[in-house]
């Protein structure tokens, strides 16, 4: 890996900025799908309209640029350059080389076509070789093994495990913070070159 | 006297409007490596929105401390690039330039050459600074050939001072005074 | 009905302006040792004109809905030494987190913290209404962690390598408390 390959372009999807004209919308409809935000985390799920997301968009360009420790970055089609989803790399402690990564693919209809993980390994990439961040944790809810598997395919471990810190539909569920430190991600990108 | 300042064989320099220069950043700051030769700062991908306020936000204030101009190609009147003074004292006649030229079909054909040379002519014959000064990562070597040839000469290294893809790397500073530059114009004439 | 729900044995939680706090915070602040102990935040010097002005803005200006921030008095002489606040993760799973600290050093290991701490869990689970308080603590900070053992919290995991100090690596650890574990404990 070198400076000129590509940090945002990846096979499927490239990472991209928020566009304030066309993205409100899509985003909404995603939020209508309430098992999505669910996924995303703790937050009571609730639906947000066009002008809503809008509004949202604008605060988080204004909690970037004031913060100096939050990345945000729109998921987009490589080819037409439809927005799929989000990622966003917070609580950036500098000193301490730590980080927070959230991500989600937003229409149900776009999970499983590989993009989560083309996106995962560019953002693991700008996290560590960019960012030159120490390890990047994520945190989830136990509710969500599908995330939990794909997590673990990229080498992240199972860290804390805050009992029942998830209650809904009636029930509790644990709530996981799961980390990969950089030297483990180097080592794997090193095992990577030798096996191709 | 010359008074065409801005105006060189391939490039001339201009001032544009806010949304024209966000249109073009938002589209050039995509490409990485773009990013990577001219920036040590982090990978923001800032909105073409966020970046028109700012370009506007700039406008507002005037700066006396900084000129910044948009590249044109003569040829197809197409926007490619800037040139920018900063950190500008104006008691001590001294000053930093960046360039960047964002469209890669310009890359290493003489036009970021040219541009520079056009600054430089501005910051010596109409704002009738000493010295320009820049700083350019060790990695990027069109660049420092492009500004060797303009006349920049070496002046020092701040080593390691950029950590990426897990390697340090050196910010090279080159500086040129106005009587070098001005030698150099009379032997090309 | 407990009529004094912010009183303990040792200490009592208060609400203080910004103006009382300021000097005994920016004094603590300026206690690395403290400052290590108590935030994972690079260490900084904050004047009292600066402690006052950030104080003024986290309590009176601009207050937070989902935090709880109770300064600690001793009952013994109404000494104020330090701090305990509540973080709501999110209302509908009912989670916290807490923090607490002592910065005056004459009253570290006596006790007071784990009273306040106790008062500020049974305000979580009796007032707020909670489920669960979580913490988050320093390997490096065995006394805190014997006290947050001792309020009832259990170890939960360890985020490896969060801290960097003098050149070393610490992990960061969390503990969690169950509404039903503190209430087995209240009623021993």
């Amino acid at each position: 890996m070198d400076i000129q390959t590509s940090l945002y372009e990846g096979k499927l999807i490239r990472l991209g900025p928020i566009d304030h004209e066309k993205d409100p919308e899509v985003e909404s409809r995603w939020t209508h799908n309430l098992a999505y935000l669910r996924l995303l985390g703790a937050s009571p799920a609730r639906p947000v309209s066009p002008a809503q997301m809008k509004k949202k968009y604008e605060a988080i360009e204004k909690e970037v640029e004031e913060s100096k420790n939050i990345f945000y970055f729109t998921i987009r089609c490589r080819e037409e350059g439809r927005l799929l989803g989000f990622a966003r790399i917070d609580w950036i402690e500098w000193s301490n080389g730590t980080g927070n990564l959230t991500m989600g693919v937003g229409d149900p209809q776009d999970r499983g076509k590989g993009y989560g993980s083309d996106a995962l390994s560019l953002l693991l990439r700008l996290a560590f070789a960019e960012l030159n961040l120490y390890r990047l944790s994520v945190v989830l809810g136990e509710d969500n093994p599908v995330a939990l598997q794909f997590f673990k395919r990229f080498g992240f471990m199972e860290e804390v495990r805050r009992r029942k810190a998830l209650h809904r539909d009636g029930r509790t569920w644990d709530l996981l913070h799961l980390g990969l430190l950089a030297d483990e991600w180097r080592a794997q990108i090193r095992n990577d070159g030798n096996e191709s | 006297m010359n008074h065409e300042l801005l105006q060189g064989k391939y490039v001339r320099l201009t001032a544009e409007n806010p949304e024209v220069n966000a249109s073009a950043e938002a589209r050039w700051w995509q490409d990485s490596e773009y990013f990577r030769l001219l920036d040590s700062e982090s990978p923001h991908l800032w909105s073409e929105k966020k970046l028109k306020e700012w370009f506007e936000k700039g406008l507002e204030k005037e700066d006396p401390h900084s000129f910044g101009f948009s590249i044109r190609t003569v040829e197809g009147d197409k926007v490619i690039g800037f040139v920018a003074l900063f950190a500008l004292s104006w008691k001590d006649g001294d000053t930093l330039a960046a360039i960047a030229i964002g469209e890669r079909e310009y890359w290493g054909k003489g036009f970021g050459t040219e541009a520079m040379n056009l600054l430089l002519g501005y910051t010596f014959r109409e704002l009738n600074l000493r010295r320009v000064g820049l700083i350019v990562f060790e990695y990027n070597l069109r660049a420092i050939r492009s500004y060797e040839k303009v006349g920049f000469i070496h002046e020092g290294r701040i080593r390691g001072a950029m950590l990426r893809e897990g390697k340090r790397w050196d910010w090279l500073m080159m500086g040129l005074l106005r009587e070098e530059w001005e030698a150099r114009q009379k032997e090309v004439v | 009905m407990s009529e004094d729900l912010l009183r303990g044995r040792l200490v009592r939680l208060t609400a203080e302006s910004a103006k009382t706090l300021a000097e005994p915070y920016s004094r603590s602040s300026q206690d690395s040792e403290y400052w290590r102990l108590e935030t994972s935040d690079p260490a900084r010097l904050f004047s009292v004109w600066n402690t006052e002005k950030e104080l003024e803005k986290f309590l009176e200006k601009e207050p937070k809905v989902n935090e709880f921030y109770f300064s600690i008095r001793i009952l013994e002489g109404d000494v104020q030494i330090g701090d305990v606040g509540l973080g709501v993760v999110s209302w509908s799973s009912r989670d916290a987190f807490v923090g607490i600290g002592i910065g005056e050093r004459a009253f570290w290991g006596k006790g007071y913290g784990t009273d306040a701490m106790q008062v500020a869990l049974r305000y979580a689970f009796q007032e707020l209404n909670l489920r669960r308080v979580t913490l988050n603590t320093f390997a490096y900070n065995p006394r805190a962690i014997r006290s947050y053992e001792k309020a009832g919290f259990s170890h939960e995991g360890r985020v490896r390598g969060a801290l960097s100090k003098d050149g070393n690596r610490y992990d960061v650890l969390y503990m969690g408390i169950l509404r039903e574990e503190w209430a087995q404990k209240e009623e021993k």
